[in-house]
């Protein structure tokens, strides 16, 4: 217990944290990102990755997909409160374990050094649908698209075989089926 | 074709079409083309604050004494930046606010121009939404949109942020229309079964009571008189938060006064042992709950309120009822009446044991102090005001501190929209700028601005507003040399040093009223305090009455330190047998 004297009260016991992917819906309009990462940052909520890109020209839609993690408390918040702001149309929220939900990330691998070594990281890569994207003597880059965690090893990975550089998009999701979110 | 409108011209027409009467504001760069169309609209009327900020809280006390929203008109730069507190203030409070603001014209807008602050972005925090009108095309229905998001759900402060150029850009103008839906952010939606789950539960209960706040105060006066027929129906308990005051009245046997950190004894531990909580339009917050992990740990807690984030937030709750307070109690009493008439009668029986126990904390009468014949007692003095205020329809607007805290526990309100104070943001400085906005929504009425005098001298600078409008603004400061509540802190959790929280060289505030052109008036001693309190009822002008009262005074009763409610600190008598301790420092 810290000894110090404030005029709130001290934290009470925290609970257990989930992985969420929280997918939002918005208006595609000048400082909506804003809105919805100064919402997180404001209120202490984490985020993992974000991917965000409009999905629909007409309508003027955009898709924001965010990582977060928190106890199911701190998770019903969120959704409340994005749900508040007003270029907010929809949003979903998926546990990370949810078999009824797909989810991807695209990473792109730059490597460098002798073809033997590129060749054992295309390899390697060879479950995450390796794309080679671009080729010189000393260098290739490789796209490949797969689960979070998966891209994270896979960076460990590839260090022996040569990688300089690495850039991903973060988490997007996808219900599996013919449903879709309502 | 139809006529062409300019941008400032397009503002007018809105808050006209708005039913807008007052604006609060002050000119500067980029609003002069809107300056410059005040004169062409008859019907609205321009309040020249003498800094932003009372622009903002004066319309706040404007929107809380009339329920309509307040309407601030400010320039780009350092105008808006002034506005943030009052922004602030009004988000945390639920208070309805429209601000507009000035900005750079457009092709300057990144450049570092003159008087070039990220408006939008500094006021996306504090604000529900906010907009940068960037086509003039755009602005009529934005400020019409703004009206509504700053009135509908939750209430609450929004901002128009328009380039000058804009200003200047001619469009057509477009009508408000009335829209069924906003966005999906309406939520009235709860259903027939939560009430009947609610009236279940208040059927079975044995120890209820009813905890209400600011939602039932924002939700119409009809509320208030809703909620005066569930409680006497009922035959139950009630207290209220400090935002709540006035829903129902303050002299009534049923009413327990104000909960919370500074709450009346019986509040506080009838909120403890209760059976079952019925929360209508308050939230949880952490000067009313204490300690969260021992708040009411054995009740059904219900919670009514129209911000589906409100629920859990803080506390879970066991019935969520997300909708408007008017309607939801509307519909309880109706169904009550309905399928358990006999509910009225048999329920008192029920719960009879339960108000003995009330009546016995009661008795222990924890708003009691020492009273003085030689120097007066803050809380002495607020009693008097009242007494001698009552029979008129007195409008109070506090600052925040010590003051504040003896205001709520000793005027009594029988009547919504009587009493505006800042609760949530605890903003010093409030009040008088918040009496100036209640004095020009009922310029006929009585207004006091209950004060301290370290916050009034935050914000005194607009006495000169209520002289310049004829104002009769009363300016009541309880005069203790000290920031009373953080000397209070001091004296109670840092062994008495009292780090700069005695402010030296204070202004003779008589002189400073005449210096203003009002009139001042001081009290020393509790013998002429009455007089001195008529005298400033019956003076139909601004007054600044500084009545020095006791340095040391403390404000209690108090939860302390790491206590949840049934452990109040009562006043000095009880305090000497239990002292605040170790872990009980982190928590008051």
């Amino acid at each position: 217990m810290s000894k110090s004297k404030s005029a709130y009260s001290t934290p009470g016991k925290q609970g257990k944290f989930d992985t969420h992917i929280i997918v939002v819906w918005v208006d595609n309009e000048a400082g909506v990102l804003a809105r919805v990462v100064g919402l997180f940052s404001g209120r202490g909520y984490n985020i993992e990755s974000l991917a965000v890109a409009e999905v629909d020209a007409k309508l003027n839609i955009s898709r924001i997909t965010i990582v977060t993690t928190g106890t199911p408390q701190v998770i019903q918040q969120i959704k409340l409160q994005l749900k508040k702001l007003v270029p907010v149309h929809k949003v979903a929220d998926f546990k990370r374990e949810d078999k009824k939900v797909i989810f991807k990330e695209m990473a792109l691998f730059k490597l460098v050094g002798n073809n033997l070594k590129i060749q054992k990281a295309y390899k390697a890569c060879k479950k995450y649908n390796p794309v080679i994207l671009d080729k010189t003597n000393k260098s290739h880059v490789i796209q490949i698209t797969a689960l979070r965690r998966e891209i994270d090893k896979m960076t460990k990975n590839l260090k022996k075989f040569g990688l300089v550089s690495v850039s991903r998009t973060g988490a997007v999701a996808m219900t599996r089926g013919s449903e879709i979110f309502k | 074709m139809s006529k062409l409108y300019s941008g400032a011209e397009i503002v007018f027409k809105c808050l006209e079409d708005q039913g807008v009467k007052y604006i609060f504001g002050y000119p500067g760069g980029a609003v002069l083309p809107i300056y410059d169309e005040l004169k062409n609209f008859d019907s609205i009327k321009h309040i020249l604050v003498r800094h932003e900020q009372g622009a903002g809280h004066a319309a706040e006390g404007y929107a809380r004494s009339t329920g309509k929203p307040g309407v601030l008109l400010v320039t780009s730069g350092p105008g808006a930046t002034n506005a943030v507190t009052a922004l602030t203030d009004a988000y945390m409070d639920s208070i309805p606010l429209v601000c507009i603001s000035g900005q750079v014209p457009t092709h300057l807008i990144g450049t570092d121009a003159f008087q070039e602050a990220d408006t939008t972005g500094i006021t996306r925090p504090c604000t529900k939404h906010n907009w940068l009108v960037k086509d003039i095309k755009d602005l009529p229905e934005v400020i019409h949109k703004a009206f509504e998001v700053a009135t509908t759900g939750r209430p609450g402060p929004v901002l128009v942020d328009i380039p000058k150029d804009i200003q200047f850009q001619k469009t057509n103008y477009i009508k408000n229309k009335k829209k069924k839906k906003l966005n999906g952010k309406n939520n009235n939606k709860f259903s027939q079964k939560d009430i009947n789950e609610l009236i279940k539960l208040m059927n079975k209960a044995t120890k209820p009571i009813f905890y209400t706040g600011g939602g039932v105060i924002n939700s119409g006066p009809k509320a208030s008189e809703l909620l005066r027929e569930l409680v006497h129906m009922s035959g139950f308990p009630i207290t209220s938060t400090l935002q709540g005051l006035g829903s129902y009245p303050g002299e009534d046997s049923q009413f327990l006064g104000m909960l919370g950190m500074h709450g009346s004894y019986e509040a506080n531990n009838a909120m403890h042992d209760c059976d079952l909580m019925i929360n209508i339009g308050a939230r949880f917050d952490d000067r009313i709950t204490g300690k969260i992990d021992e708040f009411s740990p054995n009740s059904k807690k219900v919670h009514i309120d129209i911000d589906p984030s409100s629920i859990n937030k803080n506390v879970k709750v066991d019935l969520p009822i997300v909708g408007d307070v008017s309607e939801v109690i509307n519909s309880t009493i109706k169904t009550i009446k309905k399928i358990k008439p006999e509910f009225t009668k048999s329920n008192k029986q029920k719960i009879s044991k339960w108000w003995e126990k009330i009546q016995k904390w009661r008795s222990v009468n924890s708003f009691n102090f020492v009273n003085s014949d030689e120097t007066i007692k803050p809380q002495y003095a607020i009693q008097r005001l009242y007494e001698l205020t009552k029979k008129k329809d007195t409008y109070i607007t506090t600052e925040v501190g010590q003051h504040q805290m003896w205001a709520a526990q000793h005027y009594k309100f029988d009547k919504p929209n009587r009493w505006m104070t800042s609760g949530g943001l605890g903003t010093m400085g409030y009040g008088l700028p918040a009496a100036v906005g209640v004095q020009v929504a009922h310029p006929n009425k009585l207004v006091i601005d209950i004060a301290g005098e370290a916050s009034v001298l935050m914000t005194m600078q607009e006495m000169s507003t209520a002289v310049q409008y004829s104002l009769p603004i009363k300016i009541f400061i309880l005069n203790n040399e000290y920031m009373g509540m953080v000397r209070q802190w001091q004296e109670l959790l840092h062994d008495k040093n009292y780090s700069e929280s005695y402010t030296a060289a204070l202004p003779d505030f008589v002189k400073l009223a005449e210096a203003y052109g009002c009139l001042g008036l001081r009290a020393k001693t509790p013998s002429e305090l009455d007089d001195k309190i008529i005298e400033m009822i019956n003076t139909d002008k601004p007054v600044i009455f500084d009545c020095l009262v006791d340095k040391q005074e403390n404000c209690f009763p108090m939860i302390p330190s790491g206590k949840p409610h049934n452990q109040m600190l009562l006043g000095p008598q009880d305090q000497k047998n239990k002292k605040i301790t170790g872990k009980g420092k982190t928590l008051v």
